[in-house]
């Protein structure tokens, strides 16, 4: 998703150290370092993709963040980016926990289950929503703990996480949710950015 | 043994090694020779220079035929015109080790002070010697700083001491099955080939050169010993199983009656003839001295402080000498340090051996990230 990397790049100042978690094929990586000429490393489970961005040139480490992110130090990154992965996870907490230690600050972009076009997938067909952002049937998805913007939202209060701002994206705009256009950007955000200290 | 004792030493390049060198036995040597290769050739930027560092039986003959034993060159899978160290494209360079039986200063070598072969009057090498001994040879072939490094086993060790020692001397690293210290079981291992080659009454307390012969039953066992730890369980079960060789019925009798025996026989039997019973001994014995964290007091941290070498680590899943867990290991110190790593696991049923072998995922690696780092090296010396 080309504009979810752009409000990312956005995000980030030039010349800091990022980690991304889950970098996938390293698209995010290469968008990053063109943009922003920033050091950027890669953590990624899958070994497919971990070969492609070690082709790219791009510094990747195979491992599992569920498991595997106590072995960067404590404040070792400017930025920790998770993009999109944090519903796949067994222990969400846990893992947000880990990246807060790590990266001074953290990138966290998650699927809206409150979405519009997911609320009406359920409430009108009575079926899971299978969209482009959630493109698996409920039988092999990855995804064991989907969440709403809002939902995110109320966690980082409720665990006195700082949130430093929160950008929706959908089809043809991207837009600050603040607390006051809460409710209308969960209905009409497919994805929710969400900058945290 | 013919092979062993008469090199024909116009086909081996040698370096003198002039300056004084301290070994860590606290010894100071100097003038003794440095047996070395190359393949391909330095370009005119210098910016196409890999060093390769050999395991515990290997030599410097990496690519094509080896002019000695007239096999091919132990990495010829990696490396070669067209291979994944591609040497039409970069300059290949590898040393055989100090302690070797290559035609570099070891144990079977003349101790210019009795006119006879060292023996055990050799000192005892670390891998740390052996590697500032082959760092001499960067200036002799006036090279300021490497493309790329890499080595497997022993020879991924000898490279992450080489990162430590001379730190940013070359750009990028890939060690490969390898671990910062030698386990307990690694060391276990070593010490019952070291006791086999001890135990045959030829051997005479290292004094055999003399006598123009050579301890092959003990030094059989010993690579025997090695290659059962270089294969996996499952690679072994699917290459031997129960088979039996060339027979239908057991023989009754203590022949080898197995494939996988007779494969071991054969292996360990073909070794000897090119291979010398003491440098095996000081060869294990550096592996089993090595241990860097112990050389930063402790700290395997400061071993890759201030590291601007780009590492790639790479692991096999069924390699049970030189574990993922081991490999990680060596990833998490090098984070912890701030350094720029990347780390891959290659899945293979092919045990240690996977680096030597034709193991395709490896050698796509491995030439991917060679490949990559030259663009940015170029770029770099721009």
């Amino acid at each position: 998703m080309k504009k979810e990397f752009r409000v990312i790049a956005d995000l980030l100042p030039r010349n800091i150290r990022v980690l991304d978690v889950g970098c996938g094929d390293g698209s995010l990586m290469s968008h990053l370092i063109k943009e922003k000429d920033i050091e950027v490393r890669g953590l990624e489970i899958v070994e497919e993709n971990v070969k492609k961005c070690i082709y790219k040139g791009l510094s990747v480490i195979e491992g599992n963040a569920e498991t595997e992110l106590n072995q960067f130090p404590t404040k070792s990154f400017d930025f920790v980016i998770l993009s999109q992965t944090l519903q796949a996870f067994y222990n969400p907490e846990k893992v947000l926990k880990d990246l807060l230690r790590i990266g001074k600050s953290v990138i966290i972009s998650i699927p809206n289950f409150g979405y519009w076009k997911v609320r009406t997938s359920l409430l009108i067909f009575g079926k899971m929503p299978v969209t482009k952002t959630l493109p698996n049937s409920w039988y092999n998805t990855p995804n064991l703990h989907m969440c709403t913007i809002k939902d995110f939202f109320d966690f980082c209060i409720e665990k006195k996480i700082n949130i430093n701002k929160v950008v929706g994206v959908n089809e043809e705009t991207t837009s600050e949710i603040k607390k006051s256009n809460l409710e209308i950007k969960n209905l009409f955000s497919k994805v929710g950015i969400f900058l945290l200290k | 043994m013919a092979g062993l004792f008469f090199y024909m030493s116009e086909k081996i390049k040698k370096l003198n090694v002039s300056k004084p060198l301290v070994l860590d036995c606290k010894k100071t040597v100097k003038d003794f020779p440095l047996a070395y290769e190359t393949y391909g050739s330095l370009n005119k930027n210098k910016d196409n220079a890999i060093l390769i560092f050999h395991a515990l039986t290997g030599d410097q003959f990496v690519s094509g035929t080896n002019p000695i034993t007239k096999k091919d060159g132990w990495w010829v899978t990696a490396v070669g015109p067209g291979k994944a160290i591609d040497t039409n494209k970069y300059f290949v360079i590898c040393a055989n080790v100090i302690g070797g039986c290559m035609g570099s200063w070891g144990p079977k070598e003349i101790d210019k002070n009795t006119n006879e072969a060292y023996g055990l009057n050799f000192p005892v090498i670390t891998i740390k010697d052996m590697v500032k001994s082959q760092e001499t040879l960067l200036d002799h072939l006036g090279i300021d700083k490497l493309l790329c490094a890499t080595g497997g086993s022993m020879g991924g060790m000898q490279l992450l001491q080489f990162c430590a020692s001379f730190p940013n001397k070359t750009f990028s690293a890939v060690p490969i099955a390898c671990s910062t210290n030698h386990s307990a079981q690694n060391i276990a291992l070593n010490e019952l080939a070291r006791q086999a080659i001890m135990a045959d009454p030829v051997w005479d307390n290292g004094k055999y050169l003399k006598k123009n012969t050579q301890p092959k039953n003990g030094l059989a066992v010993a690579r025997m010993v090695g290659h059962i730890s270089y294969l996996s369980k499952k690679g072994m079960q699917e290459k031997f199983g129960r088979k039996l060789q060339e027979k239908a019925e057991y023989e009754f009798s203590f022949d080898a009656d197995f494939q996988v025996e007779s494969y071991l026989r054969h292996q360990g039997f073909a070794f000897v003839e090119r291979f010398d019973a003491n440098s095996i001994l000081y060869i294990t014995r550096a592996m089993d001295y090595f241990d860097l964290s112990r050389q930063f007091k402790g700290g395997l941290v400061d071993a890759f402080k201030n590291q601007k070498t780009k590492f790639l680590i790479i692991s096999f899943s069924s390699d049970w000498l030189y574990t993922t867990k081991e490999n990680k290991d060596t990833v998490i110190a090098l984070n912890s340090a701030g350094a720029d790593v990347s780390f891959a696991e290659i899945k293979t049923d092919k045990g240690h051996d996977s680096f030597l072998v034709n193991e395709p995922e490896f050698l796509k690696t491995l030439k991917g990230f060679i490949d990559s780092m030259h663009i940015k090296f170029k770029n770099e010396k721009k």
